[in-house]
């Protein structure tokens, strides 16, 4: 009996398979490392002339080591950890996403953070941004409004070993009131306003980052700055570079 | 033979429920996803009727031997098909928010159709083989078809007012069953075992639908849209919900965590902001009713957004609230002591929200004195009134860019050149009019209104460069615009607000460039630039240089939100693995994407079992040019029907104004006049079917250039009239154009009934295909070139198909003969 090709592509379909389920985990998250390198690299060579890169020629080095680090396949939902080092946003339930990588570098190089630094997110989502943060600060303080999230993302980051992430399940209108003032701070939430009390919070010289948009399209980013005389100044970023007008006006 | 008058009326029924099911389904994606997506998917799906001319002309003999059984088969699986094609449809994991991240969704986006497709072709299967069967009586059952079409129409939005949008999903398949079993019963088709079989089945199937049904239609509604995330959020429940043809509006309350709903507040506010309640139209498009209870105090916030500059320039008495909503905006002007408040809302839903179910909530806002509350569409209450205002102001309304440009596929005669005009009308001398609309980055939405506004002032003998101001927090742009030339203090009162709450001066009269980008910074004063650019002469190179649509936008090319540049593309696909994703405008390339499909599945579906069928049957065939010219022929029909049809809906809304009636009138019009067409050509059998078609289509030629020709003074007449005779006018200028419009099709089909009945089915899917192209298709052309455009070409394609009329080349003598009857 001839084999059929419907017969050739089930065997090496089986074959395929089961080459998957012998891996063993250290060759998996081998696998995932190479490729998460891989993703860094090609973002670090992609936003080097963004806008949100600001006067530097690119990413921070340190930025850069964090996101070649933090394992984000294990803040992405089992069915998605196939595309964990894609640059792209997944989705991890409850109308919410994982942000793409890209974005979560940008925002992170925005901070300008310093090892010392104490940092707040409100939204914690997937706990992977948080989880990007605690590898460049000592303190990260994240507060999530969807409790299930909230529960997730902190075991999913007490499992990966981030310990220096303190998360709770709240409102972040009001920021964390206890351990202000902050650095810096990320709204990855979105919101119509920024919230005076989380201003409050912010150290002078402190930076607040803000991506606008839908879930699955950043538009743009708001950096917030306060300055030494607590004088409040925004940035209105593009994660590419791209200006609207052409020749001379 | 003929079909009895209860054969008649089944077709009518059926004919109206499936257009009801299609305005349902556009109504039920809108609510589950977005309209822009829930119009492509209900656009391909009529594709069914395709489909069912490709079967029927394949399979035609064999189902007309059975004819009695596969109508009433046909009828069970339209009926049983409506609720379960919807519902499998929403439970697939389809979030079109992913398309472009993700491959598998143009899968499902192409399943979704696929599956919606299957009422349509069941309902095609119906009409198509009635027209196969009763060929000598064509033009009546084409007359039926129209007719029964038309009646959907109107009962479909009756309908959406009295009951839940997802109720009429178990509605129409009674309404189908209903009408089968009364033919059953009285159609002498039917007999014997035969009809107490089927009237059996029907019983059957009715108490199975009532049974099994209601129980499993929930919506789903995506998880992305604004509702679904909110309801995520601890002690957050939706308190009511009103359904309507203009959309469900959800009432939501949050207990734990307080709604704050304040855009372009400034980021120096420290205003704590009163209790609100949520209100999504549609899932989404948030507003907040906001509680008052006399005390201004609680809305101090409202002094420090963007869109309060206009209350610093001097006191406001009459003030025109255009898009009054949940009440945010008259609130605002009651805070700043307006006298006298014309509250304008379209949706009598959402008036009903503050009059009646959160009157006190709302500290009966729309029934203080101070405030009148119309009912009406915008631009409708802006042409009718006498009034003089001191401010007319909209906040929000449709005109957003935001949202990767996905709604520049909808018209909106709202941020047109002639709008602007009307509300410049209004103003009294000294008085403005104040825009606040979200910020789009680059600059989209603002620059174009600019460029709209400055083009409808120079009727006014207004200069906009001496009477724009522009301001924007880090989220909002506020533009105004004053009828005269704004003075010394009024900029100094704009300094002073601008400073106060670190707004950024984008423009006013005198401004320097170092004035701009201090507290919110874009890498460029864009907004800026490109104001005193468009008030310049250099405004033509501008906007051509620009890299996305700032054009004008006007009543003949109504697409505000369609930004979209070719010239853009190419930058903007080079940055694609940065992340650029947003900044192009994928609305435009969507429906692009939409038309792809549409052709691609035409060929698949319709060309290739043609080609296969040809070349079975090759050696006898003889009437191979027929084939063609019949292909052609109601091709051009079935695109140059919609395109007329489209091209004067749009005409007439903004005569009408009140989309959903206006829409509902003209379509019933004319499917009504296009029935009474098709019925009287049947009648008419001393004129031969070709010069039935000839004198058809000159008079659509006469009619149609008259119309456009004097557009402007046949809206001025009707626009002068009250709400009655306006209608019963339009309807009457509506009505000899589908009058026309309804002969073509019954005439040539009744040729091929004589001649060539096995061309019937085909001529059916073509033209059924040509329908599913059609909108998309005109939606194109009006957006690159405008309506009179679209009107002309759908004349020449009208031409065309009387050039194509099928009569047999291959016999001349007896094909002429044919014609004669």
């Amino acid at each position: 009996m001839t084999r059929t090709p419907f017969l050739n592509s089930a065997v090496s379909l089986v074959v395929m398979a089961l080459t998957c389920f012998s891996l063993s985990p250290v060759q998996a998250d081998d696998d995932f490392k190479q490729q998460r390198e891989a993703l860094v690299e090609e973002i670090a060579e992609d936003l080097r002339s963004s806008d949100a890169i600001l006067d530097q020629s690119e990413l921070d080095p340190k930025v850069l080591k964090a996101m070649k680090t933090v394992p984000r396949h294990e803040f992405v939902p089992e069915k998605h950890k196939h595309q964990s080092y894609r640059n792209r946003p997944l989705p991890i339930g409850y109308g919410q996403t994982i942000s793409q990588p890209a974005i979560v570098a940008l925002m992170t190089n925005l901070l300008e953070l310093e090892t010392a630094d104490k940092v707040l997110e409100i939204g914690t989502g997937s706990g992977y941004q948080a989880a990007v943060l605690a590898e460049l600060v000592e303190k990260v303080y994240s507060i999530e409004i969807v409790p299930e999230l909230a529960e997730r993302a902190a075991e999913d980051l007490k499992r990966t070993g981030y310990d220096n992430v303190i998360t709770r399940h709240g409102d972040g209108y009001y920021g964390w009131e206890e351990q202000a003032p902050f650095d810096a701070i990320i709204v990855t939430a979105a919101a119509d306003h920024i919230p005076p009390r989380l201003l409050k919070q912010l150290k002078p010289e402190g930076r607040m980052v803000i991506p606008v948009g839908s879930r699955f399209m950043v538009q743009h980013l708001v950096l917030v700055k306060k300055t030494e005389d607590s004088d409040i100044i925004t940035e209105q970023l593009l994660p590419v570079q791209f200006v609207p007008l052409t020749g001379e006006h | 033979m003929h079909p009895g008058a209860g054969y008649l009326l089944t077709i009518a029924v059926i004919s109206g429920a499936t257009l009801a099911y299609e305005v349902l389904l556009l109504r039920l994606f809108s609510l589950i996803q977005w309209h822009h997506f829930a119009f492509m998917v209900i656009s391909l799906a009529l594709l069914g009727y395709g489909v069912s001319g490709v079967f029927l002309a394949l399979a035609r003999q064999h189902v007309s031997r059975h004819f009695s059984s596969v109508i009433m088969g046909n009828l069970v699986l339209l009926a049983l098909s409506m609720p379960l094609s919807f519902m499998l449809a929403q439970a697939l994991p389809f979030n079109p928010a992913e398309l472009l991240w993700d491959p598998r969704q143009l899968f499902y986006w192409l399943v979704v159709y696929l599956i919606l497709a299957v009422p349509f072709f069941f309902a095609a299967n119906i009409i198509g083989l009635s027209l196969y069967q009763f060929r000598r009586g064509i033009p009546t059952l084409y007359a039926s078809d129209l007719l029964g079409a038309a009646l959907g129409s109107i009962g479909i939005i009756a309908l959406l007012f009295v009951i839940d949008v997802e109720q009429i999903l178990l509605v129409l398949p009674y309404l189908v069953l209903l009408i089968g079993l009364l033919l059953v019963t009285q159609s002498p088709l039917w007999s014997g075992r035969q009809k107490t079989l089927w009237q059996a089945s029907l019983l059957v199937t009715m108490a199975v639908t009532l049974f099994f049904m209601p129980a499993s239609l929930q919506l789903n509604v995506s998880s992305y849209k604004s509702l679904s995330q909110m309801l995520t959020v601890p002690e957050t429940q939706v308190l009511q919900r009103k359904s309507s043809p203009l959309g469900v509006l959800s009432v939501v309350e949050s207990r734990q965590v307080p709604l704050r709903y304040a855009p372009g507040l400034s980021i120096l506010s420290d205003a704590e902001l009163p209790e609100q309640l949520a209100v999504f139209t549609d899932a989404d498009a948030m507003s907040a009713i906001t509680r008052f209870d006399g005390d201004y105090e609680p809305l101090r916030f409202m002094g420090q957004t963007s869109s309060a500059l206009p209350y610093q320039f001097k006191p406001m008495q009459d003030v025109l609230v255009l898009g009054a909503g949940a009440g945010s905006d008259v609130l605002q002007a009651l805070m700043f002591d307006a006298s006298h408040i014309d509250a304008v809302e379209e949706n009598p839903q959402m008036i009903g929200l503050l009059q009646d179910d959160y009157a006190d909530f709302a500290g009966k806002l729309y029934k203080l004195p101070q405030v009148n509350v119309h009912q009406s569409e915008a631009r409708a209450f802006a042409s009718k009134t006498e009034r003089q205002y001191d401010l007319i102001t909209m906040s929000f309304m449709s005109a957003a860019g935001a949202g990767g440009g996905l709604f520049s596929m909808n018209e909106n005669y709202l941020f047109t050149v002639e709008s602007m005009r009307e509300y410049l009308r209004h103003l009294k001398p000294g008085g403005y009019i104040s825009i606040t609309q979200q910020n789009t980055h680059p600059p989209r939405v603002m620059p174009k209104l600019v460029a709209t506004l400055a083009e409808a002032m120079q009727s006014f003998r207004l200069a906009p460069s001496q009477s724009l101001i522009l301001i924007r927090s880090w989220q909002t742009t506020t533009l105004v615009v004053k009828n005269g030339t704004v003075n010394q203090e009024e900029i100094s009162q704009l300094k002073q607000f601008s400073e106060r709450y670190n707004f950024d001066l984008a423009y006013y009269p005198g401004m320097t460039e170092q004035e701009a980008n201090r507290f919110h910074r874009l890498k460029q004063p864009y907004f800026y630039q490109a104001v005193t650019a468009l008030l310049s002469e250099n405004k033509a190179q501008f906007i051509a240089d620009y890299k996305f649509n700032i054009e004008p936008a006007t009543d003949n090319q109504p697409y505000f939100s369609q930004f979209f540049k070719w010239e853009t593309l190419p930058e903007i696909l080079s940055l694609l693995d940065a992340g650029s994703i947003f900044l192009l405008e994928s609305g435009y390339l969507l429906l692009l994407a939409a038309l792809v499909q549409a052709l691609v599945a035409s060929l698949v579906l319709l060309l290739l079992p043609l080609w296969l069928w040809r070349r079975r049957r090759r050696d006898r065939d003889e009437a191979q040019p027929l084939h063609k010219r019949v292909l052609a022929y109601f091709f051009a029909l079935g695109l140059a029907f919609l395109f007329v049809e489209i091209a004067f809906i749009q005409k007439f809304v903004l005569i009408l104004h009140h989309p959903v009636y206006a829409v509902t009138t003209v379509i019933a019009g004319f499917l009504l006049a296009a029935g009474a067409g098709s019925y009287l050509s049947g009648r008419l059998r001393m004129v031969q079917a070709r010069i039935q078609v000839v004198a058809a289509v000159l008079v659509m030629i006469v009619l149609s250039a008259v119309y456009i020709s004097s557009y402007a003074s046949i809206s001025g007449f009707l626009l002068a009239q009250s709400d009655l005779p306006r209608y019963l006018l339009a309807i009457l200028m509506i009505m000899p154009l589908g009058f026309c419009m309804g002969i073509p099709f019954p005439a040539a089909m009744s040729m091929l009934g004589r001649e060539h009945d096995e061309m019937i089915p085909w001529a059916w899917g073509i033209n059924g295909f040509a329908s599913v192209m059609s909108p998309i298709l005109a939606t194109l052309i009006a957006m690159e070139f405008g309506f009179r455009v679209l009107i002309v070409v759908a004349l020449l394609l009208y031409l065309l198909a009387v050039c194509l009329f099928p009569t047999d080349s291959t016999k001349p003598s007896a094909g002429h003969n044919q014609l004669n009857v």
